[in-house]
């Protein structure tokens, strides 16, 4: 055993964000061990206030590259909730498809770039273009389909344009969602070899447990992403989104500059596992078949198995995003249902969506020009960090005896299973309404 | 002479610009024949020396990040500024309107006095240490951006274009949005997107920032003929940071 073991890992890579891993033991005494984030704070809440109801979205896009179409359907949705509005159900389920897009370009962003490189005992995606020509080949094709996904519906890739607070700017022609039906039908075998590849490499996913609390939106009969109460592993009770901070209890921490949150435990965690662990029962048959395969079950308390109902989710969108065109082009879409008057007026409203990494929660505040003069925002990377202590503070002391640059990699590994997104997670929270 | 170095750093931002060179997919496997990749600490774990070209993306906000940048800037032959936070400070600067205490109050309560959240004035890439190439967008648009990168691969100076968003609009036989009721940047942004934003039924948020020359009289016409005033313009304009002060002369 190594009588000393001190890692300081400043601005861990292959995450989006800065975060640091520190930690000190000697003659096997933890003396130090933390997860910290020292992401230059950012302000969106500061910036947002004053700001016209017209430019929420605009802003908020730009708190994250990787989650933008979550943080603008969780503020159309708020804001929408504020002015007292209704959105037609078809353009409802636009924005889902939308949704479905950006889950399968994150989701697949992080495990064939991301993760797999770990998995193969490679630093990066590069090597493994020579040495897993078709894997790498899979992980584009599913990757730039979401990309490609995410244009036809939102009108970019990253920071969508036609998305707005009363529905759509534009919509895609019937043409668009047919080239793009063939896409997502294409993408399946390629879903198929990450899936195979995943399957084979599962064994090197350390085999650590932590029974935690889960925590994600649920609706009855649905694995839901877009609608639906705040459910948790520990209480049959639902909350309402407008509630969201009964559930989110921010705390600042002396390590983050993001904060951090816990519910009925000490921590909770948000995320694709999370997800699964309360709607699995509800996958689509592709999806389900996707899960036994990989052998994930519910009840699941293996942080770095967040990366196998990662996998699990990319067939999931993609099968229900085949469905849900099939419909849209059965009814037709309808143009006249496009986008709703606005109407601002002095109010407050809060939403509730799953981005890629987990629930994420958005309030504004509305003077009756519809100006903000309030806002908060509760990200899903923020609402992991103080389980990602946890889990480290468990995980320590079952590995300490091996070599250092083992215990680094599995440290790294569980920051990366939760898929943080650290820009995402600094500057906001908590805000005081003023 | 071998393959150019070029490593991608990040500061103050959302990443969705270097979340787009992840997006090449197959055109990245095209673009490392041309340049060789030895640092980015999104997508490797490889820290480099002496770089050809470095690649910075994000704002800069606190002191201990001006001294990063002004490490990467003595590395680096060629400084290139990726997107709106880097080459103008981007949505970052909206936080600038408000004084930095009532900021820290506003989103961190009483916590606010924390040393680990202070952070300055948030400033562009040009105003801490010299560029010597921007690609503009929020975010950076792909197929510009992987223009840029065979250019300089190839020795050649990359063009950027200089004339106005509302040139590719027209091209695209886009109907003008001030016809929609609406206040679009169009006039005096800088063109390379083709017209992204109006061609997708939205104004232009002026992302790129303005034109060297902009034409403010042109814009002024346009602005009375619709109706509206210099303030409607200069309050769109305060969004992605790009060139208030320019419009109002």
């Amino acid at each position: 055993m190594a009588e000393t073991v001190n890692i300081q890992v400043d601005h861990i890579t292959r995450v989006e964000g800065h975060g640091n891993i520190v930690l000190r033991a000697r003659d096997g005494h933890i003396e130090k061990l933390e997860w910290q984030v020292p992401e230059a704070p950012r302000f969106f809440e500061a910036m947002v206030k004053g700001r016209s109801w017209q430019d929420i979205q605009t802003v908020v896009s730009r708190i994250c590259g990787i989650c933008s179409v979550s943080h603008s359907l969780a503020a159309l949705k708020a804001v929408e909730a504020a002015f007292g509005m209704e959105i037609p159900p078809q353009m409802q389920r636009l924005r889902l498809l939308c949704h479905y897009g950006e889950q399968l370009e994150s989701h697949s962003l992080h495990l064939g770039y991301l993760v797999a490189p770990d998995l193969l005992g490679q630093k990066s995606v590069l090597p493994l273009i020579e040495s897993h020509p078709d894997l790498v080949r899979a992980v584009m094709k599913a990757h730039s389909t979401g990309n490609r996904w995410m244009e036809v519906i939102g009108g970019r890739m990253t920071h969508p344009v036609r998305l707005k607070v009363g529905g759509f700017t534009k919509l895609p022609t019937e043409e668009e969602l047919v080239s793009l039906r063939t896409l997502l039908e294409e993408c399946l075998p390629a879903l198929e070899v990450m899936a195979d590849a995943l399957h084979d490499l599962a064994d090197r996913l350390p085999d650590f447990r932590r029974e935690t609390e889960y925590v994600a939106l649920v609706r009855p009969g649905e694995y839901t992403f877009y609608e639906g109460h705040i459910g948790s592993t520990d209480t049959e009770e639902t909350v309402p989104p407008a509630q969201f901070e009964k559930v989110a209890n921010e705390y600042v921490s002396p390590q983050s500059t993001a904060k951090w949150a816990r519910w009925h435990r000490e921590s909770y965690m948000v995320g694709a596992l999370a997800r699964f662990n309360l709607n699995g029962e509800y996958l689509l048959p592709r999806a389900a078949a996707t899960a036994s395969k990989l052998g994930l079950e519910k009840g699941n308390c293996n942080p770095y198995w967040n990366n196998i109902a990662q996998m699990v989710e990319c067939v999931q969108v993609v099968e229900d995003g085949i469905r849900l065109i099939d419909a849209l082009l059965e009814e037709g879409l309808d143009e006249q249902s496009r986008t709703v008057p606005v109407t601002p007026r002095d109010g407050e409203g809060a939403a509730a969506v799953e981005a890629p990494r987990g629930i994420l929660f958005h309030r504004y505040r509305f003077d009756s020009r519809g100006f903000c003069i309030g806002a908060n925002m509760c990200i899903p990377t923020n609402q992991n960090h103080a389980n990602i202590q946890k889990d480290f503070e468990k995980l320590v002391p079952e590995i300490l005896d091996r070599d250092q640059e083992e215990i680094r990699l599995m440290l790294e590994m569980l920051v990366r299973a939760y898929d943080p997104c650290i820009s995402c997670s600094t500057h906001y929270l908590d805000v005081t309404f003023v | 002479m071998g393959k150019p170095r070029v490593a991608i750093f990040d500061f103050a931002c959302c990443e969705g610009c270097q979340l787009q060179i992840a997006n090449l997919d197959e055109d990245l496997l095209n673009l490392i024949e041309l340049v060789e990749p030895v640092e980015w600490r999104e997508a490797m774990s490889e820290k480099a020396g002496q770089i050809d070209v470095a690649i910075v993306e994000g704002s800069i906000t606190r002191a201990e990040d001006e001294q990063r940048l002004k490490e990467i800037r003595q590395r680096a032959e060629i400084l290139m500024a990726l997107g709106s936070c880097a080459t103008h400070g981007g949505v970052n600067k909206l936080r600038n309107r408000v004084p930095l205490e009532e900021a820290q109050r506003i989103v961190y309560g009483a916590s606010a006095g924390m040393p680990h959240l202070q952070s300055g004035q948030v400033k562009a890439v040009h105003e801490v240490v010299p560029v010597d190439l921007k690609i503009y967008g929020c975010p950076i648009e792909i197929t510009e951006f992987s223009r840029i990168i065979r250019e300089l691969a190839a020795g050649r100076t990359p063009f950027v274009p200089n004339y106005p968003v509302c040139v590719e609009c027209k091209l695209r036989e886009n109907v003008c949005r001030y016809e929609y009721n609406e206040i679009c940047l169009g006039p005096v942004t800088r063109a390379g997107c083709n017209a992204r934003c109006p061609s997708n039924g939205m104004w232009c948020f002026g992302c790129r920032g303005p034109v060297d020359h902009p034409n403010i009289n042109a814009a002024y016409d346009v602005m009375a003929k619709y109706g509206k005033t210099v303030e409607d313009l200069v309050g769109k304009l305060e969004l992605f940071c790009s060139g208030e002060e320019r419009i109002r002369g």
